[in-house]
């Protein structure tokens, strides 16, 4: 047999029918719903009367728009309209018969978080969701990746997807990190170097030492933005670190499946001699701390460089980045530690688990957010959270300054109340940078959650090593 | 879903890069519970100011392209959320072909859902089509799907590639989910072999 990939073993495992022309019916083991992009698909579902295939795969979760502050549970907190999308997905769960985690429940959160939190994202499965951030259970060696409405409706009636099959391409991160360098930055390193468009038609395997070296939770943060390099999905070979993180989980196998499903997983790794149609190679002492300076999460720099001028780039890169620089209000050779904050937003399905909320306490022990500073940290779950009270980041977050939020995306796409207003510029952890993202008008530069902490206690962008 | 017939219609020039469905369809048109409505909002932060007034510098705005049923666009369209909102609200305006150099994997499958067709093309032949889309509204384009060919106003004709299930689908306004209910026995198989070698998924 010839050689194979992670992924082709996976996508060959999980092909139900295969046309002529290798359209693929793919079966999927996981599918995670939330309230903003399922409605259509329930709906449609009702009108042709049809069922939910397989509703004890199907996972359901609110999570985009609902508030993030204490009393949520008062329906007067939302606007009408986030009101009835989450009542829609209540009454959907209920009818449809899937499992569900409403607000009220101590495991609600970022579905993406939830997901691998108890148990259901686990190694060699096919996960998707709605939401273009499904990448993130490719940290267990899972397929996982967004799909849009029609296809959660497709799913939902015949737990299947049409597809045709990706390319390979191989993310190879050598050796070790710097101190200061977390998994953020090589993410978003790893999109510097691609670009946003550099692994369309692609899965991705990320390899190397330095992945190698993460932990689940670093590892979820790498493959979750591999949407943000254009990738169907992300996917990382599950290891001991994987197999000890899923144990014991609710919905991990247990007792005698566990040691089957061991045996399945440890077959899950790319062959030797495999053929990756494009390979990345980035060496992992070479990554520094980074941050975006514009409106792309390709335009990444390390935090000691400067705003680049239009004239750096070329072809259709010049006036997009023209256009980046002035809606950032930035100016071109300005030192990128020079830009002033006002608002910080730890929190998403990229940095919201409870390392992150470590990273960032760390970095905020016994210190206080500069006068006049706007600073949230918003917890991936109701478990993650329960945790970070437990610790006792909780108390360090809320010292500093910090409000501190019960789970949900909040500020990441800011659906709810959680906004950046016109030109207010915010040091985030979340994924997307676009116009817009945070609030109408709002600049947002992307970073790791201890850069995030660090840059809420200076008011400016800063390099973590000098706190270090 | 409608069938994708020959047409021809006005195409509108957005060189810009990286066009995000962020800026396709900012968020806080999410909310809605249905698939239509979208068209007034489509572009929303590019199109219209705070107040809601027009900003007459957009390409949708000027007299030129309000009826434009093809985009032109720079490399990447389409990047970022899932949100089939964006195919939406394109297809609610109106817009029924897309050309741009590459698509966001995500995008570009939700808009064959939508009976829409984005099409991918080298630099050079998109260099030609945008050039044809500055032109104005004088300049028509045709779209044949079937022969897989684009006409620009001065008769030059650019053939392009596309799935062929996806041609047969768009041609034939066939729904995916139909198609996949014919095929249930396969599914059955396979949900059978599957649960015996790996029960606890």
């Amino acid at each position: 047999m010839s050689p194979k990939t992670l992924y082709d073993k996976i996508w060959d495992a999980h092909v139900a029918h295969e046309a002529d022309d290798g359209t693929c019916l793919l079966y999927i083991d996981r599918h995670l719903v939330h309230e903003v992009t399922s409605p259509q698909a329930f709906e449609g579902l009702r009108m042709a009367g049809r069922k939910v295939r397989a509703p004890e795969k199907t996972i359901a979760v609110p999570d985009h728009n609902v508030p993030t502050t204490a009393g949520r549970e008062d329906p007067a907190q939302m606007t009408e309209e986030s009101r009835i999308q989450v009542e829609a997905l209540d009454k959907n769960a209920k009818e449809f018969g899937v499992h569900y985690y409403p607000v009220s429940d101590v495991r609600q959160g970022i579905v993406h978080i939830v997901g691998p939190e108890n148990g259901w994202t686990l190694p060699g499965m096919t996960v998707v969701c709605g939401d273009s951030h499904t990448a993130t259970h490719g940290a267990f060696g899972a397929l996982a990746h967004g799909i849009g409405t029609s296809e959660v409706e497709h799913v939902l009636a015949t737990q299947t997807l049409i597809q045709k099959k990706s390319k390979n391409m191989k993310v190879e991160i050598t050796g070790k990190l710097k101190p200061g360098v977390t998994a953020k930055d090589i993410t978003l390193a790893v999109i510097g170097e691609t670009g946003t468009g550099g692994g369309t038609g692609y899965v991705i395997e990320y390899c190397g030492e330095a992945i190698r070296d993460l932990s689940m939770e670093g590892r979820m943060t790498v493959c979750n933005m591999a949407i943000e390099g254009g990738a169907r999905a992300g996917l990382i070979a599950p290891d001991e670190t994987t197999f000890d993180y899923c144990k014991g989980r609710p919905h991990a196998p247990k007792a005698g499946a566990w040691e089957q499903a061991l045996e399945y997983w440890k077959t899950l790794y790319t062959d030797e001699g495999a053929h990756f149609d494009k390979v990345v190679t980035l060496k992992g002492e070479d990554i520094q701390p980074v941050v975006t300076w514009g409106t792309s999460p390709e335009d990444v720099l390390p935090i000691t460089g400067v705003v680049p001028a239009p004239e750096d780039f070329e072809g259709g890169k010049v006036e997009a980045a023209r256009r980046s620089i002035e809606y950032m209000g930035l100016t071109p050779g300005q030192k990128l530690t020079d830009i002033e904050i006002d608002t910080v937003f730890i929190g998403s399905c990229t940095n919201g688990r409870i390392e992150d909320m470590r990273a960032a306490a760390e970095v905020l022990k016994g210190k206080k957010i500069k006068e006049g500073m706007r600073a949230m940290i918003v917890p991936g779950s109701g478990l993650v959270r329960a945790q970070a009270e437990e610790e006792g980041l909780a108390d360090i977050f809320r010292e500093a300054g910090f409000e501190w939020r019960l789970a949900g995306c909040s500020m990441c796409l800011a659906m709810n109340p959680d906004q950046l207003s016109e030109n207010e510029r915010c040091a985030s952890t979340s994924n997307r940078n676009f116009e817009g993202r945070q609030g109408y008008k709002g600049r947002t530069h992307l970073v790791s959650p201890a850069m995030a902490a660090a840059a809420a206690l200076t008011g400016k962008l800063t390099d973590i090593r000098e706190l270090m | 879903m409608k069938k994708f017939e020959t047409f021809s219609g006005i195409a509108a020039p957005m060189p810009l890069v990286n066009i995000d469905t962020d800026m396709i369809i900012p968020k806080r048109f999410l909310k809605s519970i249905q698939r239509t409505g979208f068209g007034v909002s489509l572009f929303d932060e590019m199109r219209y100011n705070r107040d809601g007034t027009e900003i007459p510098d957009f390409v949708l705005n000027k007299a030129q392209y309000r009826e434009a049923q093809i985009l032109i666009a720079g490399d990447n369209f389409g990047c970022g959320s899932s949100r089939e909102h964006a195919p939406w609200a394109l297809d609610d305006f109106g817009i029924k072909v897309i050309v741009s150099t590459s698509f966001a994997d995500i995008f570009f499958n939700n808009s064959f859902k939508n009976g829409m067709l984005p099409i991918a093309l080298p630099q050079e032949q998109v260099d030609i089509l945008m050039a044809d889309a500055e032109k104005g509204a004088n300049a028509r384009m045709t779209v044949d799907l079937e022969a897989q060919e684009i006409t620009t106003s001065d008769g030059e004709v650019i053939k392009f590639e596309v799935d062929a299930f996806k041609k047969h689908c768009l041609l034939n306004g066939l729904d995916d989910i139909g198609l996949t209910m014919e095929k249930e026995t396969s599914i059955d198989a396979y949900e059978a072999k599957a649960g015996a070698e790996r029960p606890w998924v």
